[in-house]
């Protein structure tokens, strides 16, 4: 056995990770694992508190999706209650939604994965961060941390409390949208919709071009696609609809919320805390790059492949574009980051839609609802992927039951496989650098990773560590975030 | 002069970091003094040298240290005393570091009823030993920070408020001690307080208030019968506008900035004021979990005895 190459922790990522490369003799690579350290157990503490207290509890599994799992768990709790809500409470649930989406999808850009191609992939780790792009272009940032900071002072408005939200509830909404409030945001949301704009075109002509070799081959798999589309039109749903399923060769097949069980399956590998769902008909999961089994991947890129359109203009344009040039289903792992930037600008369109449909400011919110013993799931697309909160409860409403998917849980299995692929591709006869570790991490990157999610089971990290070994299996180095 | 910062983040979700950079325009002017040389989130310092050849977790030298998230790992254990090492002044950020928050709730659990569930009793996962190769280990509870190492400032909250983070950042700048009021969340809560609720303790299923009724106009949500921790949780989640967050959310407070001063019993002094009211804190469903739910750490929430 040759040298073990440890990268920890992964960095410009949400959470813990180390990925540890192992080299043969000749100094190629034979393995790799990214190993997720931590586990906090959400699923076992949430179990004995009244029902109606979880979408106040589960928004802690991740702070920077907590509108995801409040969402979630709220839509859990309907179904439990076994209510249907006013129409105008599901829009504002949808209006939280999209301005969510957008906050996210700026952070990932401009803060997490963005410093790879603004400053450049091999650019030296000092600057090859946000606050390196600040130096590079200052206006560029400064409109980036406005347009976030709107997107905190528009939910704060809708809700009260923009982390960690409390105004989704069983049965509705808690707070109603004021029409001075209404006004207030509106001009906030086009702020943020030009960024939107911007940021597409900035990337179309500044970014993909100068990288498009790389986007050809860096940590490409063949998988299928898991994502929430409209029921019945196949339009690109984030708060409701129907899960779909799609095979690498671009087929699919759509089921209820309540079928997951028959679609999903978890695996768990003793050296990660995190499990491997796959495609439960396939009967089993294979990482093998050569002849992948049962292996499906979420976030941007999957809704992207499995939706048939998009409904707002400039982004439904952009996915025609995408599509004349990439086709459908793309397998290419870095066009994630292009994917984010059309639902970036749909979120930021969306948002504009809702804050101009009248019933928004409706009074009829939220409706009473009553214990009772029964089951019920809440799924919504995060912005990490596909996000199922399954609750049981007593006559009383106290949980007996809860299972948790959440979206990065879905790319354990592909974001080891573009790790694996990426380091196989340019780890030869022994020779790497920080330059090619970054390579490495930037394949996990684009997945947009949120490891404190995928280990809301007990303890919240992914580390991602990069271990070299020798050929005895002594750790040489070893790098982390 | 700058003021060099290391940031590191335990056992987490990330809500902290992100209010950091809900700081919003200020954080600009605030950056060009900072110096930031550890940060996992925004930056690529690794603990190993960039390319992993040294042996010893490094984090570098730092006049101030930030630290989100309580211990739950051994290698959590290692980073918190790594940067208690290296840094002048270290600051606890929001209630898992302070106190354990929200996943200190797993301190009411055994680590194996924990694991037996996550890997043996869920309904999706095809059953399987615990895994245990090449991570670190767990330990036995959730631990605050100060636990294990001294802390020098506590910033509570669930998460905290960027204007808090602004002031505490530029109180050390400007070399000033930093510490929050010792005010409760109902001393900055616009509704009216009587003294004597009206109605029986509720569980909250319906709508608090009426529809659009201003916080002005309504009653104390307790008062409603509605289960409220103002009374004794810190204030300070609203900023400068006051107003507690939740509470602006219309919905009660849960209590995430935590204990109004140290040495305070939550726990006891919650019956206390549902008492005061005239409210029967017995008819609280899940009461230990609920009036401690942020504040499970420093043995608060533990396995609860077995049944016979």
């Amino acid at each position: 056995m040759g040298k073990t190459i440890v990268i920890e922790p992964v960095t410009r990522i949400e959470g813990h990770a180390k990925v540890t490369i192992q080299l043969d003799d000749a100094g190629n690579v034979s393995d790799t694992r990214v190993n997720v350290v931590e586990l906090r157990g959400f699923e076992k503490f949430c179990i004995g508190r009244p029902v109606e207290e979880l979408p106040r509890i589960v928004t802690s599994i991740c702070g920077v999706c907590p509108w995801s799992h409040h969402l979630a768990s709220a839509k859990a709790c309907d179904a439990v209650f076994g209510v249907e809500i006013p129409p105008a409470a599901k829009k504002l649930r949808q209006l939280a939604n999209s301005i969510a989406f957008t906050e996210e999808h700026i952070l990932h850009f401009y803060f997490l994965a963005g410093a790879d191609f603004i400053m450049g992939p091999d650019a030296d780790y000092s600057v090859r961060n946000v606050i390196g792009i600040a130096g590079k272009v200052p206006e560029v940032a400064k409109t980036v941390i406005r347009c976030r900071h709107l997107g905190a002072k528009m939910l704060e408005i809708l809700s009260g409390k923009s982390i960690h939200p409390v105004a989704a509830v069983p049965g509705g909404f808690s707070k109603v949208l004021t029409s001075e409030e209404r006004d207030m945001m509106i001009p906030m949301a086009k702020e943020v919709l030009e960024l939107a704009k911007f940021s597409i075109d900035f990337a179309r002509k500044n970014i993909f071009p100068q990288y498009i070799d790389a986007i050809k081959t860096l940590g490409v798999i063949k998988t299928g696609f898991l994502g929430t589309v409209k029921k019945d039109d196949g339009t690109l749903d984030l708060y409701d609809g129907v899960l779909r399923m799609m095979q690498p060769d671009g087929s699919y097949e759509d089921f209820t919320y309540e079928q997951y069980t028959d679609y999903i399956g978890e695996h768990i590998e003793p050296w990660t805390y995190m499990k491997f769902p796959y495609m439960k008909k396939a009967g089993k999961l294979s990482m093998d790059l050569n002849n992948p089994v049962g292996v499906y991947r979420t976030n941007t890129l999957a809704r992207i492949n499995v939706c048939d359109k998009i409904r707002t203009p400039l982004a439904q344009k952009e996915l025609e574009e995408f599509r004349s040039e990439f086709g459908r289903p793309v397998q290419l792992t870095l066009l994630y980051n292009w994917a984010r930037l059309i639902e970036l600008l749909y979120n930021a369109e969306y948002a504009i839609q809702l804050l101009e449909d009248p019933e928004i400011t409706s009074k009829d919110i939220r409706i009473p609802v009553k214990p009772r013993a029964a089951r019920g799931i809440g799924c919504i697309e995060a912005p990490r992927g596909t996000l199922i909160h399954d609750y049981e409860t007593d006559e009383n409403g106290i949980v007996t039951n809860v299972n948790l998917i959440v979206g990065t849980t879905h790319n354990n299995a592909p974001i080891n496989m573009s790790v694996k692929k990426t380091a196989t591709d340019l780890i030869k006869d022994g020779n790497y650098d920080q330059g090619i570790l970054n390579k490495v991490e930037m394949a996990i990157r684009a997945y947009d990773p949120c490891l404190s999610c995928a280990t809301h089971n007990l303890d919240g990290r992914i580390a991602v560590k990069l271990d070299i070994m020798d050929a005895s299996g002594g750790i040489i180095q070893t790098l982390q975030n | 002069m700058t003021v060099k910062v290391a940031e590191e983040w335990l056992n987490i979700c990330g809500g902290c970091e992100v209010t950091i950079l809900d700081i919003g325009e200020p954080l600009l002017d605030l950056l060009s003094k900072l110096e930031f040389v550890h940060m996992p989130v925004l930056m690529d310092h690794k603990y190993f040298g960039q390319t992993g050849e040294k042996t010893e977790l490094e984090i570098p030298e730092a006049d101030v240290g930030i630290i989100s998230g309580g211990i739950r790992n051994e290698k959590e254990k290692i980073v918190a005393l790594e940067m208690r090492k290296k840094c002048k002044t270290l600051i606890s950020l929001g209630s898992c570091a302070c106190f354990g928050g929200i996943p200190a709730l797993a301190n009411q659990y055994s680590l194996e009823e924990l694991y037996d569930k996550v890997y043996r009793q869920s309904k999706t996962t095809d059953s399987a030993d615990t895994p245990s190769d090449d991570i670190p280990p767990l330990l036995d509870r959730i631990y605050a920070l100060d636990e294990v190492i001294k802390v020098d400032v506590y910033i509570p909250g669930c998460p905290t408020t960027p204007e808090i983070v602004a002031d505490a950042l530029t109180s050390l700048l400007e070399g000033k001690p930093f510490t929050l009021p010792e005010r409760s969340v109902c001393d900055d809560c616009p509704t009216k307080r009587e003294k004597k609720a009206i109605t029986s303790i509720k569980r909250p299923l319906e709508s608090i208030l009426p529809p659009g009724q201003k916080l002005e106009e309504s009653r104390c949500f307790m008062e409603l019968g509605y289960l409220c921790l103002g009374p004794v949780t810190k204030s300070g989640c609203g900023g400068s506008e006051k107003t507690p967050r939740c509470i602006k959310g219309v919905m009660p407070c849960r209590g995430c900035f935590g204990p109004i001063r140290a040495g305070a019993n939550p726990m006891v002094e919650m019956m206390g004021a549902l008492s005061s009211i005239g409210l029967d804190p017995r008819l609280i469903f899940d009461r230990p979990s609920t009036f401690q739910r942020y504040i499970g750490a420093h043995g608060r929430l533990r396995p609860l005895p077995k049944r016979p």
